[in-house]
């Protein structure tokens, strides 16, 4: 791949590496503390039921067991908090069960197997009631997921332009005419965006630890919101924030799952303070499945008219997302996360309804993307049917209705964009993979009787949340007593030795932070890498901060440390003036040392700037002594990164497989800190994405049971599943933080799975075939071959 | 029962039950949490560590079963203070993120270049295709097992797709 200047210093090998390869990472099922007590939860089989008793007699004799809770033992604690509280959650089933693997007994005991043991021994009568799975029939409302609801719908998300009811009014009417004209196409096809389970490989695991004399508890979760957790702790037991400590040791992977508090993470804090122990509970694989958030779970309609040449007049989705049986931290709220994204880079006029629905199922949140897959998903889909019905390029129909290049403009429903060069990345890609010579390639292989597809999309997300100001609209933490908005904060310290730590509140899962923040502020201060410790998932350690999700981290919490970066460099260079005799205007920081411009002999170095630092006597008239600051850094605007991707791929008649033969990309993401961190990100996301398309498929029974809870059933990808990457990036800055960063981790995972079915529809389409619903596995596609053959 | 092994070249007798997994055993008893747990159903590969000389799943294996054993986990693999090649490459080549399937994906690809010096990339994917990763699609895994080959060849590795400075 051709080289991507950075203005941070380009690709550096991870520091996070040693202790990983080695096998000497420490993860939070790794933390034993003397005399821990390990927890089994009984949970239930059933969708939706009454609880009419739980018999706890025998569990409780049996060897090891130390204690038994139900919800009587836990109902004054409240109901677990969450950010958008439609339909918020006991910690463990009360009286009544909404989906099956709900919690309904917590068992302690002195040994993980002794804890299950006892487990299988809790007797719970149940009362069956019907469930409602499907989702349309849970929108039509005939059984509600719980009795006392008056419909399942909970809220839909309508705009265009967002919140202004003439508006959407007359989009609509706009978007009529233009469907009633007789020069117009439009198609239609309704598309399931399934239902996914996170699968991050690192189940969840939480150790509590309380301590009576200080009335303190340290816990150890695996999470990506340490802050959020510590609140929602200090919240329950009614204490202070700083009564509760949380270390997010290494995070074997989130993806969204680990952005959520957890019943589990109260439950055994409760334990612990109860009986005066360390406990802890780490899920199985199989009660991750219905323990663990899930995500998408959609149906829409996408309808696209447009003129013969490509002009589109008009856009509409409309459709049900599927919320499972709860709301938990931003369930009700990833729809709207779709609706900023939902006429993606084009200027047409949009109308998007995405209604919120309740079923007896397992609650769904954010999953990678978080409702930007699910919108880019159905406008890329339809762009691609509408192209290939008036018979005009795909990429020819992009262009005609992108953004011309901007900086800051409006999106057809009412978003602020920062900025995008949307056609020059398009174009970007068609030369760096030969768009024509793929074309040949394809219709080589065809005229050779294979069934071969070319795949084009492109995508804009919005990420990096967030202005603070959102604060006023509810985006707030409160919720968790965690007193933030979506802003970002850091704190930079610089020891009496010269060396760095940076403490901040984001909550990284293996994205490299250790290293990326320590790029920013060397390349702020002029600190050697090497010097500098970055400082987080540790909420007594780190300044108030929100954690690592929605690609936000490096955009708002790293331009967060590069602003203390740079005050703290300011007062350096004054004491380095100070100590060289110089003017403050004339100190360069340069490897590791201040030195007067155009005299570099004339310096001092940052363990003499910093040890005059911490001895006041030394240090200019009138100057506190240290040499740290904290910055609180509100950015102005969101971020909204954009790319195209391209893929190849090749059906089997015969069995309906698919296989991926070629996947290149162009992603703009801003400014690049580490190339070899950014390409890594995109690299899984891009998997994650193809593995939607391909393979993941949560499926449940009728009757609410959830069949996909094993490797065996829930199928990720594994490395035989896609091809190397080839992959190129335009770089287009954003202004609203002073590092230019856009964010980069769920971009690929935003781009991808249209990308590949778009390609799996090509290569059928000369057989009729005009959409098949992910995921594309061979039966599916096999059986759209045969349909499409006898129609 | 009582067992005896050896695990990274040291002598080890325990009093286990009979039920205990071996990746239990390892993480909880000898406390070497290198080896992890993604699934206990023998899928993800987390798990893997060398028994005999063989990449096995630990976590479908009962401790008793190792009794006699000679067993590598990943504390174990390099040599003192040098990396093994599979460890290197890894660090070189980003074939890491969030580190969790790592020990168990090393432990695999170190058979993968121990069988078979020079692997095509068709046999690599093949060969780690029972080891699950998350996070980084494989397509960074693959080309540090290439370098790993390569280095164990005693050849210099192809650069790296960034500049590194
Ligand atoms: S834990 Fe052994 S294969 Fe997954
Ligand atoms: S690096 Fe996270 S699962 Fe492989």
């Amino acid at each position: 791949m051709v080289e991507t200047k950075s203005v941070l210093g380009g690709a550096i090998r991870r520091r996070e590496d040693p202790a990983l390869i080695a096998g000497q990472g420490l993860y939070t099922d790794d933390v034993a503390p003397t005399g821990t007590l390990h927890v089994a939860f009984v949970r239930s089989p059933f969708a939706k039921a009454k609880i009419l008793s739980i018999d706890t007699a025998e569990a409780a004799g049996m060897a090891g067991v130390k204690a038994i809770y139900t919800a009587d033992d836990v109902r004054h604690l409240g109901l677990l908090p969450t950010q958008v509280a439609v339909r918020a959650r006991p910690l463990l089933a009360d009286g009544q069960v909404a989906h099956s693997g709900e919690a309904v007994a917590m068992v302690v005991a002195t040994d993980r197997y002794l804890a299950q043991d006892a487990a299988e021994a809790v007797f719970v009568d149940y009362e069956a009631q019907e469930p409602v799975i499907d989702l349309k029939a849970a929108a039509a409302g005939d059984i509600k997921a719980h009795d006392d609801m008056d419909s399942n719908v909970i809220i839909a998300w309508t705009a265009g332009p967002f919140g202004d009811e003439d508006g959407i009014a007359k989009t609509r009417e706009t978007i009529q005419a233009a469907k009633d004209r007789d020069d117009t196409v439009t198609v239609s096809i309704e598309m399931v965006n399934q239902r996914l389970v996170p699968t991050a490989m690192e189940p969840r695991s939480v150790v509590a630890d309380y301590s009576p004399g200080y009335n303190r508890f340290h816990v150890h979760s695996t999470t990506q919101i340490p802050h959020a957790l510590a609140g929602a702790i200090a919240k329950t037991f009614d204490l202070d924030n700083s009564q509760v400590n949380v270390t997010a040791l290494e995070v074997g992977g989130g993806f969204g799952a680990k952005l959520n508090v957890y019943p589990d993470e109260i439950l055994v804090a409760f334990a612990s303070k109860a009986l005066g122990k360390p406990v802890k509970f780490t899920e199985s694989r199989r009660e991750a499945a219905v323990n663990t958030i899930h995500g998408r779970g959609w149906v829409a309609t996408a309808t696209m008219t447009g003129t013969r040449d490509g002009q589109i007049l008009g856009y509409e989705l409309d459709g049900l997302a599927d919320m499972g049986a709860y709301t938990q931290n931003f369930t009700a709220a990833i729809p709207f996360l779709g609706l900023f994204v939902g006429s993606g880079q084009y200027t047409m006029p949009t109308y998007f309804n995405v209604a919120c629905v309740l079923t007896n199922t397992v609650v769904t949140d954010a999953y990678r993307g978080a409702g930007r897959p699910e919108a880019e998903y159905y406008l890329e889909r339809i762009v691609d049917a509408f192209s290939r019905e008036i018979g005009v390029d795909p990429a020819e129909v992009r262009k005609k209705n992108y953004f011309d290049k901007f900086e800051d403009a409006v999106s057809p429903i009412g978003f602020a964009m920062d900025t995008g060069d949307y056609g020059a990345n398009l174009d970007a890609l068609l030369e760096f993979v030969d768009y024509e010579g793929m074309k040949a390639r394809r219709d080589a292989a065809r005229a050779e009787g294979r069934l071969v597809g070319l795949g084009l999309s492109s995508y804009v997300e919005v990420c990096g949340f967030g202005p603070s100001g959102l604060s006023d609209l509810g985006f707030n933490w409160g919720a968790y007593n965690v007193d933030s908005a979506f802003n970002g904060s850091g704190l930079v310290r610089v020891g009496g030795d010269g060396k760095a730590t940076v403490h901040i509140g984001t909550g990284p899962s293996g994205q490299g932070h250790q290293t990326t923040w320590a790029q920013i502020v060397s390349a702020e201060t002029g600190i050697p890498v090497d010097n500098i410790r970055v400082i987080s998932g540790e909420t007594d350690d780190t300044p108030v901060g929100i954690g690592s999700f929605g690609s936000r981290s490096a955009a708002v919490d790293g331009a967060a440390a590069h602003e203390a970066a740079g005050r703290v460099k300011a007062k350096a260079a004054k004491i380095a003036a100070h100590l060289l005799e110089a003017a403050e205007e004339d100190i360069r920081f340069e490897d590791g040392v201040a030195h007067v411009a155009g005299s570099p002999d004339q310096s001092v170095t940052w363990a003499e700037i910093a040890k005059t630092a911490y001895h006041p006597h030394l240090l200019p008239e009138g100057m506190e002594g240290g040499l740290e600051a904290h910055a609180v850094f509100s950015p102005g605007n969101a971020t909204w990164p954009f790319g195209s991707h391209i893929c190849m791929v090749e059906v089997d008649p015969d069995t309906g497989n698919v296989d991926v033969l070629e996947y290149l990309t162009m992603d703009d993401c801003g400014n690049v800190i580490n190339p070899m961190i950014a390409d890594g990100q995109l690299h899984g996301g891009i998997v994650q994405g193809a593995g939607q398309a391909l393979f993941e498929d949560a499926i449940y029974d009728e009757q609410g049971t959830l069949l996909t809870t094993s490797f065996m059933d829930y199928l990720i990808p594994t490395a035989t599943s896609m091809p190397s990457f080839q992959m190129e990036r335009t770089t287009t800055p954003t202004h609203v933080n002073p590092l230019g960063v856009k964010g980069i981790g769920e971009a690929g995972t935003i781009g991808s799975a249209q990308t590949v079915v778009n390609a799996v529809v090509d290569a059928l389409a000369d057989l009729g075939v005009k959409h098949v619903d992910m995921p594309v596995r061979p039966r599916r596609v096999w059986e759209a071959i045969q349909a499409a053959k006898e129609a | 029962m009582e067992i005896t092994l050896t695990v990274n070249g040291e002598k080890v007798t325990a009093d286990v039950e009979p039920r205990t997994l071996l990746v239990h055993f390892i993480r909880d008893e000898l406390r070497l949490t290198g080896t992890h747990v993604g699934c206990e159903t023998s899928y993800c590969g987390a798990c893997t560590i060398h028994l005999n000389g063989e990449a096995i799943k630990s976590c479908t294996t009962l401790a008793v079963q190792a009794d006699g054993a000679e067993i590598t986990t990943i504390e174990g693999l390099a040599d003192g203070e040098t990396l093994h090649p599979v460890q290197e490459g890894f660090w070189e080549r980003h074939g890491l993120q969030c580190g969790f399937c790592t020990p168990g994906m090393i432990m695999q690809a170190a058979k993968i270049i121990e069988e078979n010096p020079d692997p095509s990339e068709d046999e690599i994917r093949h060969g780690i295709d029972g080891n699950l990763c998350r996070c980084t699609g494989y397509h960074n895994i693959v080309k540090a097992i290439e370098y790993a080959a390569a280095k164990a060849r005693g050849e210099e590795p192809e650069p790296a797709e960034w500049e590194t400075v």
